[in-house]
């Protein structure tokens, strides 16, 4: 792909000292949320860091994270919680890495079926516009009754467990009362399946990454009930992740690459480039989507039900600006305490802090020192304030982790999740 | 005295594949294999075969799938990826170079399980050179009928004989650097837009 006509203001590339590798392998997902990778590539902020960045496709985050462990990639495209999860060592192959860098917020949405969706405006007379605690409140009601009549429970599916998805779901549901481990079935559907699933009727609803939502939408079977700005705005959804021993062996490569994707972020999040963002990003070879929808999404703007309605997000995106890059500690811990919620880890002081090393600020702010970036005053915060609330209305407060995750009501124990299948 | 057979699950959405592979197994002795090809009923199947060893390829989603089951389930033993005993480096980076990746049920011994991971590697392999040479065949007949297509075009429109159409696409071809299949495609791309 011809890179447009932004690059010409590029300096020369730099060069990377010493026996440093001037290639990083990085595997990704298609999802849109790769835009800040791709734009490092396509762009040149990577080159013109001296670095050879290669995107590597692969199709689950158990590959990402295999081939992490063992050295086909160096870096990658992940989910925020999986870099908690390898660190606390759960999962199925719990090689640790960690990460310095996010790659933006936001993309992530909840889709119902259109059959189900219809249920929850026949029985609670819903129009179409109410907000997602309203619509999690109308399915509430439609479960129960459908539990009274002895129907199953509706199957939702998420893309891993351990995913912003997952968890942002579960918080959805549980906001308006629905035990995710006992009123509905939760199960696993890689995202470019998601549509099929539902239109097949093998799934009821899903939480996952753009462009997934308003293709389900688009092709008519699904209904977008829930966005991720609607549960907690500044929620952390993909990082950067990074192979310990690349990192020790390549320390300047790593901080070359953090400062090209801190440019190519400020670059994503300019909306006079989101034409060429959408046209890079619709290659086969990324997400495979149409530039159109791609733009329209990079916009905020939602086709949200197949009757036409559209709801419009600002900062649906957001891969620069808020802070949107750095990794917060008190958002691995909040990554955590959901964890704890769970039932996939039980809490423990010393565990709380394993969790949080899985986030590198430190890196961050070495790599960015000498750009003209504000950082924030500390490496966490309480999160959840003024115009970033949680759908349930409560804030976090890392320093009070124990009585936050104490006082959800709804809970699992671990080892009692049950078997849904 | 033998130990028992292992309880084999292929989930392979390329039957040709599963089919290679089961048929190595089943040289080497292994009878209890079964191919899940669906990814539908994963977890009902697994339940019925409950094996000892699960060989899916890295390409399959169903990857995922599999990680969230082994989360929440009781009903499958608790399965753990081959990944996690690192003992065998060499083993592994052939499965993971192959594209295979195995879960084997917790406490079986490396020794039992590595000759099923070493067959599922070498068939893996067998079945992406035969994949490759397939392939190649199949684009130089390709390649072969667009020839055939422009020349037949080329005699047509411009009056010359066979070795004339040949020769003056080779010519072309080789001023302007490019391959003749190439060459071939413009210009059957040309005579479909002039409507010939």
């Amino acid at each position: 792909m011809t890179a447009p006509a932004t690059t010409s203001g590029l300096a020369r590339p730099a060069q990377v000292r010493g026996n440093e590798a001037r290639l990083v392998r990085a595997g990704f997902i298609p999802l849109i949320d790769i835009a800040v990778l791709v734009a490092a590539v396509e762009v040149g902020f990577a080159a013109r860091e001296g670095l050879e960045l290669q995107l590597i496709r692969d199709v689950s985050w158990s590959n990402i994270r295999d081939r992490l462990a063992f050295r086909q990639f160096d870096v990658a495209h992940m989910l925020s919680p999986m870099a908690v999860a390898s660190v606390l060592g759960i999962g199925s192959n719990p090689y640790p890495s960690f990460a310095p860098f996010a790659l933006g917020r936001g993309g992530n949405a909840i889709t119902l079926s259109i059959a189900l969706y219809r249920d929850m405006q026949a029985m609670c007379g819903l129009k179409g516009d109410e907000d997602a605690l309203t619509n999690a409140r109308a399915l509430k009601d439609v479960i129960d009754r459908r539990r009274a009549e002895g129907k199953p429970p509706p199957v939702f599916a998420m893309t891993y467990p351990f995913s912003s998805h997952n968890y942002e779901f579960r918080f959805w549901m549980a906001s308006a009362g629905i035990h995710p481990d006992r009123d509905v079935i939760m199960t696993v559907v890689p995202p470019p399946l998601t549509a099929d699933a539902l239109a097949m009727g093998a799934i009821d609803g899903f939480c996952v990454n753009a462009p997934w939502n308003i293709m389900a939408v688009e092709s008519g079977v699904g209904r977008i009930v829930a966005t991720k700005p609607d549960i907690w705005p500044s929620a952390p959804e993909k990082v950067l992740g990074v192979r310990p021993d690349w990192a020790e062996a390549n320390p300047e490569s790593l901080m070359r690459l953090i400062v090209a994707l801190d440019a190519a972020a400020r670059w994503c999040d300019t909306p006079e480039n989101h034409a060429d963002l959408a046209v890079m990003l619709s290659g086969e070879n990324y997400v495979g989507a149409s530039p159109r929808m791609l733009e329209r999404l990079l916009a905020g703007d939602l086709t949200v039900d197949p009757d036409g309605r559209h709801r419009s997000i600002p900062g649906y995106f957001t891969f620069h600006g808020q802070h949107a890059n750095f990794p917060w500690l008190s958002q691995a811990l909040w990554t955590y305490s959901q964890m704890v919620r769970w039932g996939q880890v039980e809490h423990r002081a010393e565990q709380a802090a394993v969790a949080a090393s899985a986030y590198r600020p430190d890196i961050y702010r070495a790599a960015l020192a000498g750009a003209a970036i504000a950082f924030p005053p500390a490496d966490s915060k309480v999160e959840g304030l003024q115009n970033d609330g949680f759908i349930d209305g409560r804030i976090f407060d890392p320093a009070r982790l124990d009585a936050y995750i104490g006082d959800f009501k709804l809970r699992t124990e671990p080892g009692t999740s049950n078997t849904p299948f | 005295m033998a130990p028992p057979f292992l309880r084999v699950a292929v989930i392979d959405e390329n039957a040709l594949r599963a089919a290679i592979l089961v048929e190595g197994l089943r040289a080497a002795g292994h009878t209890e294999i079964e191919v899940i090809a669906s990814t539908a009923s994963l977890l009902r199947r697994l339940t019925e075969i409950d094996p000892d060893v699960i060989i899916i390829d890295l390409q399959n989603p169903s990857r995922d799938v599999l990680e969230q089951m082994f989360q929440v389930s009781r009903v499958v033993s608790r399965p753990v990826a081959m990944f996690v005993d690192q003992s065998d480096g060499d083993m592994i980076q052939a499965a993971v170079d192959a594209g295979v990746s195995a879960y084997i049920v917790d406490g079986l011994r490396m020794e039992r399980v590595k000759p099923i991971v070493d067959m599922a590697v070498s068939r893996f392999n067998a079945f992406e050179r035969l994949q490759r040479e397939l392939d190649t065949a199949k684009s130089q007949l390709e390649e072969r009928k667009i020839i055939e297509r422009a020349k037949g075009i080329l005699m047509k429109s411009r009056g010359l004989g066979e070795e004339e159409a040949y020769a003056l696409m080779r010519q072309t071809a080789m001023n302007e650097k490019r391959r003749m299949a190439d060459i071939a495609r413009s210009v059957v791309t040309a005579a479909a837009l002039l409507g010939q």
